[in-house]
């Protein structure tokens, strides 16, 4: 070995793993091998088919009328039975998953984009519009989201987009709080101030530099919004406020049949009712496992 | 000879990452005698603290000790169960952490946490509190009774390290381990402590495993010395003799990478070791430092060196012992000088001053600092933590609005009080070098990225150009090209600091702030930091605002020295003159506290107290409540002001310089200081 290196030579390399691809590769195979996960995405992934293929699916018209067989219990030619109207509560549990599904992920987006650039500008910036912002999310924040979330439905009137903003803007709050307090431990990190000085200009700072940072809270926050999403949406058209009253609902199909369960007619009110819950279920143990995998 | 209190024997000490084992200690042996402090050295990853915790049996779930023994008192420590473990635990080793403010219990005041020792021991409630007040008093806490009724964090690092000291001391432990224990602290409350550990060793006739990567502190503190690398002892023997006539390769590398003896960056550059550490767990059939070490032969790379014995308690694992000393050097010795700053000042400040309000009250953290740092000097800014330092250098960058009426200038231009207002040509002229590189580089983005992201913005490069032009700053910086693409995470600290030097060299700038730049980092990887940074300040023609708190590092870098206490300059001048008497009474405790290495103590002068609150300073001079030196009634009534003593040397003391001059001659009066023996 030569005693004395050449100084102008680079110095060797420290071949380091890269942690961050580890990090993501362990990330991902702890998912993987993560039951609650596993049993997550089987429970959402079954829903999502169905809302996308609900009609194929189906193996009756989920709108058809069979007035001879109304309430009709669960039998082999009606595997859910039939609801007041004769209708199959099968086909109609299958079919209307997409009301939820197309709704509760578009509001949840809307109000993760929202909550996020609030949470960055505020964390980013503090003082005075923080201190402003702040105060106006802890008073929404401290009125039950279903009230406002109904007395805007009230005053705009039902419709699926009045839900998306109505719900995506109710949700906003919650994120921003969430984002701006990890934004806070970033903007403090000096790779922050290094950018000010080469004379960068906001927007850039807080989207190109420290959104990739916090980029795990945003991802865990946004899979545990949806699943309340999804219970706000069931509640709305519980208390009939449901985007669109023709279409299959489980919300609407629940209230429209519980004053039977007293008579002993159970299946309409349950079989969407285990519906939302096992779609509720499933989105919180894959909001769970991704929250896991990023804590350890 | 006695049994010793703790003797290690070959002991390996394995981590499982990812399903497979990577030796951490590579059969260590090593054994302390009662009463007897034993310090261990070496570079961060060396495995310093393992070999701590394996002795506390503390290893983390994924630790193992594969091979060997520890015996405490005779007893086999590893044969213990976990009853008997605790119970050595609460009697026999106590261990004193690198963080106290991390050691204590946020939540539990002070003296019941205190005591809490004490009833572990089956001290009934009543006499532990009056133990814990007692000891308290010999940590020499003042006024125990109060502090006791503290919680930890409105105490000072200094205080909650002397109470960490005295519960580790409470059940008058056979074996006390200090890992690092003044690392977090300043200069002078880090000798105070340090003082207070010597004194308590030779009360209690402790026996002391000292832990630091700092070898200063080792031969002031230690008998005996153990230097550690890649988990294993390549060299032990009497501190002393050890630093000053090394027998091992690493050691002798190691000592020349200190900047010390007052050595300056124009008179030699610092050597440097070649290299890395071997990675975690790396099969190393041979001498593991050989893909290091300049003196390496066909046979150090192929079969392991024994201990060999020298005599006199020695021993040196390299086969080459006789002539270690002869280690080639790595970084040529010449150094091309420095251009001495002159002509007209390139940075001007005025009445710089900055208050923070906090709690309803105003910190003053900075007040009426006016310099003028000439082109191509390399101005060095030293004080303790508090002092003002990183204000400045922040209201300098404009990251920090400074209070009304401070005039900064750049180039003769007036430079505004935030970075968004400044014209492009000042941001670019001054750019910043932070201490810590892992929060000054943004973990999401390559190399390349980061780099060519400054050349955009500074200097409007895009395309092929900019690719140029980064290849050019990562060979200016000697940065390897093939790791452009990769991550910070993926580098050791000093690459990490080599890409933020770079950075900060992307726009050509004029002033370049170093803030702390090398006190992350292990002393040879801060050696080939400090020879960068002077290389490129000759090369590139800046100018340097040095901050440290390592004076020895500030005079082996800096032309002139300012020395900051409570955001005020108390004394600025050559960097020679700074550092020979006649000194500002402040400068003469703060060089006094720090250890050297070549074994010749300077009087200690202790200091007084703490360094009081900036919200709230004493009257008259800001020091005279530690002052040993004060002079009368007028240093409580009337603030100094800073004026020129001597050509190019200013000072803020009432003390005329002649008097200074003949009272350094003698240490000061006989209460204010104590000569620590070594």
């Amino acid at each position: 070995m030569s005693a004395v290196q050449d100084p102008a030579a680079p110095i060797a390399i420290p071949t380091q793993p890269d942690q961050a691809a580890i990090a993501r590769r362990e990330r991902l195979r702890f998912l993987r091998r993560s039951p609650t996960f596993v049993i997550g995405c089987v429970l959402v992934g079954m829903w999502v088919i169905c809302a996308i293929f609900g009609n194929a699916i189906a193996p009756k018209n989920p709108e058809f009328p069979d007035v001879l067989n109304k309430l009709v219990a669960p039998s082999a030619d009606h595997l859910f039975g039939t609801d007041r109207l004769g209708r199959d509560v099968l086909s109609r549990v299958i079919v209307g998953a997409r009301a939820v599904l197309v709704i509760a992920p578009l509001a949840t987006l809307l109000g993760t984009l929202l909550g996020t650039t609030i949470g960055l500008v505020t964390g980013y910036f503090r003082g005075f519009v923080d201190e402003v912002i702040m105060r106006i999310v802890d008073a929404v924040l401290a009125i039950p989201i279903i009230i406002i979330a109904l007395l805007a439905v009230v005053a705009l009137g039902p419709s699926r987009v009045t839900l998306i903003l109505v719900i995506g803007l109710v949700f906003t709050p919650i994120i921003a709080k969430t984002v701006r307090a990890a934004v806070l431990g970033e903007a403090r990190l000096e790779y922050v101030q290094a950018a000010r000085l080469r004379n960068e200009r906001a927007p850039y700072v807080l989207f190109g530099e420290i959104l990739p940072n916090v980029m795990g809270p945003v991802v865990v926050e946004f899979t545990v919004r949806l699943g309340y999403a999804i219970f706000t949406v069931a509640t709305l058209s519980f208390l009939g406020f449901g985007a669109d009253p023709s279409i299959p609902d489980w919300g609407q199909d629940i209230s429209q049949h519980y004053q039977f369960i007293s008579g002993g007619v159970w299946w309409p009110v349950l079989f969407p009712a285990l519906a939302i819950a096992t779609l509720i279920v499933g989105i919180n143990l894959i909001a769970d496992a991704i929250a896991q995998s990023f804590e350890r | 000879m006695t049994d010793p209190a703790i003797e290690l024997k070959d002991l390996e000490v394995v981590y499982r990452v990812r399903g497979t084992d990577r030796s951490v200690l590579r059969g260590v042996s090593l054994s302390i005698q009662p009463g007897e402090s034993f310090g261990l050295v070496g570079e961060s990853g060396c495995g310093k603290t393992t070999a701590a915790f394996a002795i506390m049996r503390y290893l983390p779930r994924n630790g193992r000790v594969m091979d060997g023994s520890i015996t405490v008192n005779g007893q086999d420590l590893l044969a213990m169960g976990g009853a008997e473990v605790r119970r050595l635990r609460a009697t026999t080793l106590s261990m004193v952490y690198q963080d106290p403010a991390a050691a204590l219990n946020p939540s539990i005041r002070i003296g019941p946490q205190v005591a809490e020792a004490y009833e572990l021991m089956g001290v009934d409630r009543g006499a532990a509190s009056e133990r814990a007040r007692e000891i308290l008093a010999k940590v020499q806490i003042s006024d125990p009774p109060r502090v006791m009724r503290r919680y930890p964090h409105q105490l000072s690092g200094g205080m909650q390290q002397r109470v960490v000291i005295a519960m580790a001391l409470a059940k008058d432990p056979t074996l006390l381990i200090l890992d690092e224990p003044t690392t977090g602290l300043d200069a002078t409350v880090e000798a105070e402590v340090l003082d207070l550990v010597q004194a308590l060793r030779q009360e209690f006739g402790t026996s002391v495993l000292f832990i630091s990567h700092n070898l200063a502190v080792i031969a002031k503190m230690c008998e005996r010395v153990g230097v550690l690398y890649a988990g294993r002892v390549v060299e032990e023997g009497p501190a002393d003799q050890v630093f000053q006539d090394p027998r091992h390769p690493y050691t002798v590398g190691l000592l020349r990478c200190i900047p010390r003896g007052g050595v300056r960056k124009d008179e030699m550059a610092l050597d440097t070791i070649p290299g890395f550490l071997p990675r975690l767990g790396a099969e190393i059939p041979g001498c593991v430092f050989e893909p290091r070490c300049g003196l390496a032969e066909e046979i150090c790379g192929t079969e392991e060196p024994p201990l060999y014995p020298l005599g006199n308690g020695r021993a040196s694992r390299c086969y080459f012992h006789e002539r270690a000393h002869l280690l080639p050097r790595n970084a040529p010795a010449q150094i091309a000088t420095a251009r001495q700053g002159n002509g007209s000042p390139l940075l001007k400040i005025d009445n710089a001053a900055k208050t923070f309000r906090q709690d309803g009250q105003d910190v003053r953290a900075l007040v009426d600092v006016s310099l003028d740092i000439k082109p191509g000097e390399v101005l060095g800014l030293v004080g303790e933590s508090g002092s003002g330092k990183t204000t400045f250098a922040r209201v300098l960058l404009g990251l920090t609005a400074p209070d009304p009426g401070s005039e900064l200038e750049l180039e003769g231009k007036p430079l505004a009080p935030k970075v968004e207002k400044r014209p492009e040509e000042q941001i670019r002229a001054l750019q910043v070098v932070f201490q810590n590189p892992d929060g000054a580089l943004n973990r999401r983005f390559s190399v390349r990225r980061i780099l060519g992201r400054a050349l955009t913005k500074l200097r409007g490069l895009r395309g092929t150009a900019r690719d140029e032009r980064t290849r050019e700053l990562a060979s200016a910086v000697r940065f390897d090209e093939s790791l452009l693409a990769v991550r910070p995470a993926q580098l050791s600290g000093g690459l990490k600091q080599r890409v933020a030097i770079a950075r900060a060299f992307a726009g050509d700038p004029r002033v370049v702030l170093c803030d702390e730049p090398t006190s992350a980092l292990d002393v040879s990887v801060q050696a080939a930091i400090l020879n960068l940074l002077a290389e490129l300040q000759v090369g590139e023609g800046v100018t340097y605002l040095f901050i440290s708190h390592d004076l020895g590092v500030v005079r082996y870098i800096s032309d002139r020295i300012a020395v900051l206490y409570l955001g005020r300059v108390m004394e600025l001048g050559d960097a020679e003159t700074v550092f020979g008497p006649p000194h500002h009474p402040y400068t003469e405790a703060l060089l006094s506290a720090v250890p050297t290495l070549e074994g010749t103590e300077r009087a200690r002068i202790r200091l007084e107290g703490e360094i009081p609150s900036a919200s709230d300073p004493p009257s008259g001079c800001v020091f005279h409540t530690r002052c040993p030196r004060k002079w009368g009634a007028i240093c409580e009534q009337e603030e100094p002001p800073l004026k020129e003593v001597e050509p190019g040397h200013f000072m803020r003391c009432h003390i005329p310089l002649e008097e200074l001059r003949r009272l350094q001659e003698t240490p000061p009066p006989a209460s204010a200081y104590s000569k620590t023996t070594s």
